[in-house]
This record gives structure tokens, C-alpha cells and sequence, in this order.
């Protein structure tokens, strides 16, 4: 489903030419050293930062803004509003995803393990609630692609197991997924593909983690 | 169209909410207003008849003053968790984000200066001498002129380095026509001495032209990263 | 292009000079003010000239904003610079021909405080660019110039009905010119031009040749593996 073309300058190279096909329907695990571009990719396929070259194609779309309602995005900082409840959060949130089902909000937060009915704002979360509340609200609108930033980072073992546990069954329900994290062990059995990024390439996809050849 | 405001009333909602909860804002803001008005009032201490000439001028830099400290935290919490990301990655338009934070903007400036009003009256003595009714369309009409491009120049702000001083330097430029209409509107009616129409044509005009170029220019400006 | 460029610059040289000497010289003096006034070939044309390259720049940004052409950014960049330069000595010889003649530095004078908010609202252009940590930059520049035209025929109308109600000297002096001064007049606006046109191009080869390093640089970082952190 994408075809990725993508070469990108920040004030330094972060993706030095990335050429990639995605097939749909997949769990792919993204890694690599701190810098490697890894987010950089990712919020390049959201839509969030333009290529400064390349092309990118995501659902037979070259708009990320076309196609952007099938996108769910999450990322290390929480993407959610410290004062309000979850279920005010993504209440607000499904407004702007003009999502009419008023259980909806409920559902998905069920969905992450977590209690809908919880009074506590959000900035007095655990890292993992905050976390799984994060991933609740990508997943709130059902999007057909998610693209997550370092999701595991910070979460507890067992909430961490959990969210992995979800993300094989929304692959396995036809969603295409990109994690990007440091804790790819996490996925190990879980993902179908672990693309290894160094300096702004990619070096290698293999199905399990076995250790990468030596630069 | 009826999205664009469905989400412009949700997002104003949820703003309205977080504030009243918070309370942040608004405590300081209201404070910083009444200390606006009393130190003005030790600097400024004039006689009744002249005091008609400069009260139209300092009111409206005291309410240019509350305006840039409550312009300067419009995108604070969007900022905090990067919650403009997720605003960015959804269908919503940008147009209707601003829409709602202008229009937030706009009500708590209003009451702010309805706030500052009745003291200014008592500390100089206030008393129209022209048709009063009139204040009101130049108080909207100017409160928008700068909370409109206030809140465009704070999403552009986001951008710089030295954020909060960048807003005031974009903003007071850009603002002379609108505020020399202010100033010289008020002053007109509370001298008496000539009349404001002028003034407030130029005021609409200037509403349109700049709510126009904000709402054309605003997606562009939300997207840059 | 780099043959011409000295050869205009020495015409441009004597162009000023020659222009220097009608304004001094040649043209008549003025019957109220004096020599003062012939500060006024200078003002006038320095005037002119900053309006053109505001009015270029907003071109430029208009340009930029629908095409992304980063020609077009490194021109409004350029003509934004030396536009703030030309503005700021209409600024300044206003008031040096105000002082002697009126005993006042500042008159609300139409075009004297149009020019000064067109100045302000170019120097915070000029600082936008200067702080803006984004890398859409130009975007954001042209947003503001393009807001900043806007508000010119604002400025002028506001400005003008304030003087109409609280008259004050006019700088420039209303009425109908000499035709020697006018013809004064328009040798030293041609020279300034030129000169602007000078100084323009050679900012701008400087622009694109930073850019252009620029530019190198980040595809020798594109092609070379960087050190494993």
C-alpha cells in the first residue's frame, strides 16, 4: 500500500534517500540508533513534516492530507490534554473525527484496558495509562494505517505486553501498523517485518530479530 | 460548512472548559488588568477636561497590554503534550482551530475590558459627552482587529525562538491603522468634539481585509514545520 | 552577468555624482526654506525607491507562496533588506528638514508616518526571519509581507483623515513643483535606483551563493555515511 520514495534534508540529512514498499496489512517494527531517522519517517508519512524530496504514496494517495482520516498517529509525548478525563479527551477528539457514535469513546478505551468511567485528568496518569490513553485516541476513528512513535516507552512490562497483544489483533483485522521503538524484543512473534534504519537508510528488513550485520 | 463550525463550537467548548477548570489564565489576567488601570492612573492623574482627551488613548493601550499577555498562552496548551500534532494529522480544517481560538480569544479580552471599563470611568471621571451607544461597535469591532491577527501571529510565533516577544513585535505593526481608529474613535466620543464614523468604517474595513488574509493564510502557517 | 557589473557599477557612480551636483548645485533655490530643502532629493527619491522594492517584495512573496520558488524567497529577502535601509533615510532626513524649517523633529505628515509604520512593520519581517527556527521559513516571511500590504492602503487612509482633523506641516510641501527642481528630481531618483538596483543584485548573487553552499553541504551529507553516535 505505500510506496516510499523519500529523501528529506532538516538542517542535516535525517532521511538520506529511503525507497520502500509497504505491503498492507502488516505489523512493521522500525529500528535503529537515536538518530537514525526513524521519526523522522514516521512523521513523514503522517503528513506531519514535507519531504524536502521524494514522493510518498499511502492508500493510492500522494496527500497525506487526502488520506490523513485513515491515519492514526501517536508519539512520545501523549497527544491529549493534561486537564481533562480520557473520556473528555477523546470525546473531543471524535469531534473532530465527525464521529457520530457516541459509544465509541467508551469502546476503544475498554479497547486499551483502561476505565472510561475514570474522573482523573490525564496529567495525573501513569506513563502506561497515558500511553494506552494515547493509543486510544489513534485508534479512535479506526484508521486503516497506524503509525506509532516509541508507544512502549516508559510503560510498565505487563501494560506494555498488552498494547502489543492489541496491535497483533488490529493487524490480523486488516490494519496496516509502523511502530517505531527501542524495545523491538516486545515484538519479537508479534511483528511481521523489523526494518533496521541507520544514518538516515534503510539497511535491512528481516522477519525476526536477529542481530544486524556490522555497519 | 456546518463541519467547519461543529468542530470551531467543539474546539471553543473545550477551551471554555479547560479554563474554567484551571483557572489560570483568567486569575492573573484579571489581576494584571487592575494593576493596568492603577498604575496608569497614578502615571496619568489629569483634570476632568483633559482628561477626555487621553482617556480614549490610554484605555486602549491598557487593553493592548491585557490582549498580548492573554494572545501569548492561545496555543500554551495545545503546545504542552504536542496536541497540535494530533490536531494536524486529523481531517479537521485548520480554519475552524482558528476560528475557535480567535473567538476564545475574542471573549476573554471582552472581559477583561469590561472588567477594566468601570474603573477607568471612576479613577477619570468619565462621561461621554458623544453618543455613547456607539462604543460598543468600536469596542467589538477593535477587540476582534487584534485578537484576529493576535492569534494568527501567536500560531506564527510557535515557529521562533523568543516566542512571546515575537508576537508583540509582529502584532503592533501590522495593528497601527486598527489602533489609531480605536484611539481616535473613542476619544471622539468621549469629547464629543467630532464624529467616529470614519473611525469605525475604517475598523470594519480593516476586520474584513485581515479576518480575510488569516483565514486564507492559516493552514499554510499551521503546517509549516 | 559579472563583466557587467562593474562597468554599471561606475556608471552608477557617476550617475550619483552628477545627481549630487544638480541637487547641490545646479537646481534653484527654494524660495521659503532655503538650502535646507534641498534635502528633498534625497527624501523624495529615497521614498520612491523603498516603496518599489516593498511593492517587488510583495510580488516576490506572492509568488513564493504559490509556487515555492526559492528564487522568489531570495528576492523578497533581498529587496526586504534593502528597502529597510532606503526607508530608513526618508526616515531620517524627514526630520532633519522638519527641524530647521518648523523647529520640530516630527510631524504627523501622510507619507513621513506611512513610511514609518512601513518601516516597522519590514524591520519586524526582517526579524521573523532572523528568529524563525522552522525550516518553512520563506512561508511564514511571505504570510507577513503579504499581511503587510494589506495594511498599507489602511495606514495611508487612517493617517491621512487623522491629519485632516489635526492639520500639521506638510513635509514636501503641497502644490505644484518648479520644473527645474522636478527635473532634479527625477535625475536623482534614476541615480538611486540604479544604485538600489546595484545593491540588490549584488545581495542577491550573495543570497543564491549561500544557498548554494547551503545546499552542497546538505547533499555531501545526503551521500556521506555520518559517524555512528
Amino acid at each position: 500500500m505505500v510506496t516510499d520514495l523519500v529523501k528529506q534534508f532538516g538542517r542535516f540529512a535525517a532521511l538520506r534517500g529511503v525507497t520502500a514498499d509497504f505491503a498492507a496489512g502488516r505489523l512493521y517494527s522500525i529500528l535503529g540508533d537515536n538518530g537514525a531517522g526513524k521519526t523522522t519517517l514516521l512523521r513523514t508519512l503522517a503528513g506531519l513534516t514535507p519531504p524536502t524530496r521524494g514522493t510518498i504514496s499511502m492508500l493510492g494517495s500522494t496527500s497525506a492530507r487526502a488520506v490523513c482520516a485513515q491515519f492514526g498517529y501517536m508519539a512520545h509525548p501523549s497527544l491529549l490534554y493534561d486537564e481533562m478525563t480520557g473520556l473528555e479527551n477523546l470525546g473531543y477528539f471524535s469531534r473532530l473525527y465527525a464521529i457520530r457514535d457516541e459509544g465509541r469513546c467508551k469502546e476503544v478505551i475498554t479497547l486499551v484496558g483502561l476505565d472510561p468511567e475514570l474522573s482523573r485528568p490525564v496529567g495525573q496518569y501513569s506513563q502506561g495509562m497515558r500511553q494506552r490513553m494515547s493509543l486510544a485516541r489513534a485508534l479512535l476513528h479506526d484508521p486503516r494505517v497506524l503509525l506509532l512513535d516509541e508507544p512502549f516507552s516508559n510503560v510498565d512490562l505487563h501494560s506494555a505486553r498488552e498494547m502489543v497483544k492489541l496491535l497483533g489483533r488490529m493487524r490480523d483485522s486488516g490494519k496496516t501498523i509502523f511502530v517505531v521503538t527501542h524495545q523491538a524484543q516486545l515484538l519479537e512473534g508479534t511483528a511481521d517485518e523489523f526494518v533496521w534504519m541507520q544514518a538516515g537508510k534503510i539497511v535491512d528488513r528481516t522477519p525476526s530479530l536477529e542481530p544486524l550485520k556490522t555497519p | 460548512m456546518s463541519l467547519l463550525s461543529n468542530i470551531t463550537a467543539a474546539t471553543l467548548a473545550k477551551d471554555i472548559r479547560l479554563e474554567w477548570r484551571s483557572k489560570d489564565a483568567i486569575n492573573s489576567m484579571l489581576f494584571f488588568a487592575l494593576l493596568v488601570v492603577v498604575v496608569f492612573s497614578f502615571s496619568f492623574d489629569p483634570l476632568a477636561e483633559e482628561s477626555r482627551q487621553i482617556a480614549g488613548g490610554l484605555i486602549w493601550v491598557s487593553f493592548l497590554f491585557a490582549a498580548v499577555v492573554a494572545l501569548n498562552q492561545t496555543w500554551a496548551r495545545e503546545i504542552r503534550n504536542q496536541v497540535l500534532d494530533a490536531y494536524r494529522v486529523s481531517p479537521a480544517p485548520a480554519n475552524s482551530l482558528f476560528l475557535a481560538k480567535a473567538l476564545g480569544n475574542f471573549i476573554f479580552v471582552a472581559i477583561l475590558e469590561a472588567l477594566m471599563t468601570p474603573l477607568f470611568v471612576m479613577f477619570y471621571k468619565l462621561r461621554p459627552l458623544g453618543p455613547a451607544w456607539q462604543l460598543i461597535p468600536i469596542a467589538a469591532l477593535g477587540t476582534w482587529a487584534l485578537v484576529v491577527n493576535g492569534t494568527f501571529f501567536a500560531a506564527m510565533s510557535l515557529r521562533t525562538r523568543a516566542r512571546e516577544i515575537m508576537l508583540p513585535l509582529l502584532l503592533f505593526p501590522i495593528s497601527i491603522p486598527a489602533l489609531l481608529a480605536m484611539v481616535r474613535s473613542t476619544t471622539a466620543i468621549l469629547t464629543g468634539e467630532e464624529s467616529a464614523k470614519f473611525w469605525i468604517v475604517l475598523l470594519l474595513a480593516y476586520d474584513v481585509v485581515f479576518t480575510t488574509g488569516c483565514l486564507l493564510l492559516f493552514e499554510t502557517v499551521l503546517q509549516a514545520e | 552577468m559579472k563583466k557587467i557589473f562593474p562597468i554599471l557599477a561606475i556608471l552608477t557612480a557617476g550617475l550619483l555624482s552628477y545627481a549630487l551636483y544638480e541637487a547641490l548645485i545646479v537646481a534653484p533655490t527654494e524660495q521659503t526654506m532655503g538650502d535646507v530643502q534641498r534635502i528633498f532629493y534625497y527624501h523624495v527619491p529615497s521614498a520612491w525607491t523603498a516603496f518599489l522594492l516593498f511593492t517587488i517584495n510583495f510580488v516576490a512573496s506572492i509568488v513564493y507562496l504559490i509556487r515555492r520558488n526559492s528564487r522568489a524567497d531570495a528576492v523578497a529577502v533581498v529587496t526586504a533588506e534593502v528597502g529597510v535601509v532606503f526607508c530608513t533615510v526618508v526616515l531620517v532626513t524627514g526630520p532633519l528638514w522638519a527641524r530647521p524649517v518648523w523647529g520640530i523633529w516630527w510631524t504627523w505628515d501622510v507619507r513621513l508616518t506611512s513610511t514609518l509604520v512601513l518601516w516597522l512593520i519590514y524591520v519586524s519581517y526582517i526579524m521573523l526571519r532572523r528568529f524563525s527556527t522552522s525550516g518553512q521559513t520563506p512561508v511564514l516571511a511571505a504570510a507577513l509581507a503579504v499581511f503587510g500590504a494589506l495594511d498599507v492602503p489602511l495606514v495611508y487612509f487612517s493617517i491621512w483623515y487623522f491629519r485632516t482633523q489635526h492639520p500639521q506641516p506638510v513635509i514636501g510641501g503641497g502644490g505644484s513643483i518648479d520644473p527645474r527642481m522636478l527635473h532634479v528630481l527625477l535625475i536623482n531618483w534614476l541615480a538611486f535606483s540604479c544604485f538600489a538596483f546595484l545593491i540588490c543584485w549584488s545581495r542577491y548573487r550573495l543570497e543564491r551563493l549561500q544557498r548554494d553552499v547551503e545546499e552542497m553541504q546538505s547533499l555531501e551529507s545526503l551521500l556521506e555515511p555520518r559517524s555512528v553516535r
